[in-house]
């Protein structure tokens, strides 16, 4: 008998394996479901799959009748414009301030405490001030968002920029670089697959803030809807969209994985290797 | 020209002395080797030449010149390690040494300039050896291919002189040797003065003209830190007799008890 450790799957156990689970919780679903609603047939908890498509056949094909869009589309424009406003704006942020506080002393010293103790702030509990000086727009949950991200950006990228072999960072003043050309060609491409992991990293902590903010104040989005239709217990609505978000969150991951290894590809050698 | 002179230098970290009275002049074109323990201070020297750290006291001139505080294109580098960018590839490692120069804001080439760049890129990478492998990242090349490319680097300023920091430690014998018949007709064609800091005493003797031996000559047991290392041996290796000749030597000057009680004991 094989040790545990050395049973490696092939790659089509592999992909069952990984469908298992899935397969196993949909299937519990079902039938927990069914049983409640053989109990009671006002059972509003755990809605019968085929419930949960027509109520999202309706948000996705039907116009409202208020406002004549089509609710799941303009809801998931709404959210995904703010998500992706503030990951963006979060990343400019960690880029220029993870390489200038990683790569100049006096900017470090100048700078990191400060950056570290803003990084301390519970982003959530200056929602209020953020509601007040920007008001209940689109600007302030951006700006909520990037609060969240961008500390953690920035201390991130400064200490790999930091981590760079001081080996390279003399060699490129022998070559004759300036500051701002070894800003540019040694520290920028090394920092950027270490800028797109961070963002992976933070696509859960952008969500949380995205749909915190849109539960509080919108008049659109995924969290909007999500906390509207609470009020009625509509478990057909919230489970489908709570599905809906993961497989957004999910896909952007993975493009982000797919953008990096892409673009550059030195920084994965260790794992194609393996 | 480059003539590296070093007058009375010393290195001091707080109260421990890792350097003392450090002089010599190197003449221009000169192989010096630098061979010694671990933690005698040979690193050090070779840095405070590159411009990485400052002498406590003394000076250091190049051509006459007192030495910038910083690194700069004319003394160029090879480390033991993490000498190549890896997210460039062959090419582009050598190439970033002239877009450096000609393209300060955007630190690229492109057209007519790039062309000529790379043509001069890839003459030193064919002095080196590296030729066919100027599309690779440094990550798919063994460990000697690594040192030629940081040669080639280093090389493409055509620095004045050119300092070696343990640079053939990580290799195995027989990349050694290549390494070193790759490196002396280098410097022969190029006149530049070249500086080695080795453990290898073979390759100190076999590649140099001049070989430096630091050691700490004296050890109080009581304040270990008060006595730094100095020039104990300088051989001259040029002559090509059966034994080297200890071309440069100078005696250990002698000192008086005060002296010496206040080094060993300075806050007394």
């Amino acid at each position: 008998m094989r040790r545990a450790i050395n049973i490696v799957p092939g790659s089509g156990t592999r992909i069952l394996l990984a469908l298992l689970p899935f397969l196993l919780l949909a299937c519990l679903y079902v039938v927990v479901s069914a049983e409640r609603r053989a109990a009671n047939p006002g059972d509003k908890l755990l809605p019968p799959i085929a419930e949960m498509a027509t109520s999202i056949d309706r948000l996705a094909t039907e116009p409202d009748r208020r406002s004549g869009d089509l609710t799941l589309w303009s809801d998931t424009a709404a959210s995904l414009q703010r998500l992706l406003i503030g990951l963006g704006a979060a990343a400019a942020i960690g880029l220029v301030l993870g390489l200038t506080l990683g790569l100049l002393p006096v900017a470090s010293a100048g700078l990191s405490p400060l950056v570290a103790v803003i990084s301390m702030i519970p982003p959530m509990a200056i929602l209020p001030v953020l509601f007040i000086v920007f008001g209940l727009g689109e600007l302030s949950k951006v700006v909520l968002i990037v609060i969240g991200i961008a500390p953690f950006l920035v201390r991130d990228l400064a200490m790999t920029v930091a981590a760079i072999p001081s080996e390279q960072i003399v060699k490129a003043q022998t070559l004759g670089a300036s500051t701002w050309q070894l800003m540019l060609r040694v520290a920028l491409p090394q920092a950027m697959p270490r800028l797109i992991e961070a963002l992976r990293l933070s696509l859960g902590p952008a969500f949380l803030f995205l749909i915190s903010a849109e539960a509080i104040a919108a008049e659109s989005g995924l969290g909007y809807r999500i906390f509207l239709v609470r009020r009625y217990l509509a478990m057909d609505v919230i489970l489908p969209y709570v599905a809906w978000i993961t497989l957004i969150a999910y896909v952007l991951d993975w493009l982000l994985a797919r953008i990096a290894r892409r673009g550059f590809p030195w920084a994965y050698v260790q794992e194609t290797r393996r | 020209m480059s003539q590296i002179r070093v007058h009375n230098v010393w290195m001091e970290y707080g109260d421990q002395i890792v350097l003392e009275t450090i002089s010599l002049d190197i003449a221009s074109g000169a192989f010096v080797s630098v061979v010694g323990p671990s933690g005698c201070g040979k690193s050090t020297f070779l840095r405070m030449i590159l411009g990485q750290e400052r002498p406590t006291r003394g000076i250091i001139t190049l051509d006459g010149a007192a030495l910038p505080a910083e690194p700069g294109p004319d003394r160029g580098v090879v480390f033991q390690r993490y000498s190549v960018f890896p997210h460039l590839n062959v090419l582009q490692n050598v190439l970033i040494a002239f877009e450096f120069a000609e393209s300060p804001f955007t630190a690229k080439l492109f057209g007519a300039k790039r062309k000529a760049a790379s043509e001069k890129a890839e003459a030193l990478l064919e002095a080196v050896g590296l030729s066919e492998h100027a599309w690779k990242y440094p990550s798919a090349l063994s460990g000697g291919q690594q040192q030629r490319l940081a040669i080639a680097q280093a090389l493409a300023k055509e620095p004045k002189v050119l300092l070696l920091d343990e640079p053939f430690g990580a290799l195995d014998p027989g990349t050694r040797a290549q390494m070193h018949a790759l490196i002396k007709p280098l410097w022969r064609e190029r006149g530049m003065t070249v500086i080695m800091v080795t453990h290898d005493l073979k390759e100190a003797f076999g590649l140099g003209t001049r070989l430096l031996a630091f050691d700490r000559p004296r050890i109080d047991p009581q304040a270990p830190e008060r006595y730094g290392a100095r020039i104990i041996y300088d051989l001259d290796l040029s002559r090509d007799g059966p034994v080297p000749v200890l071309g440069f030597s100078r005696p250990i000057e002698t000192s008086t008890v005060s002296q010496e009680t206040k080094r060993s004991m300075p806050h007394a």
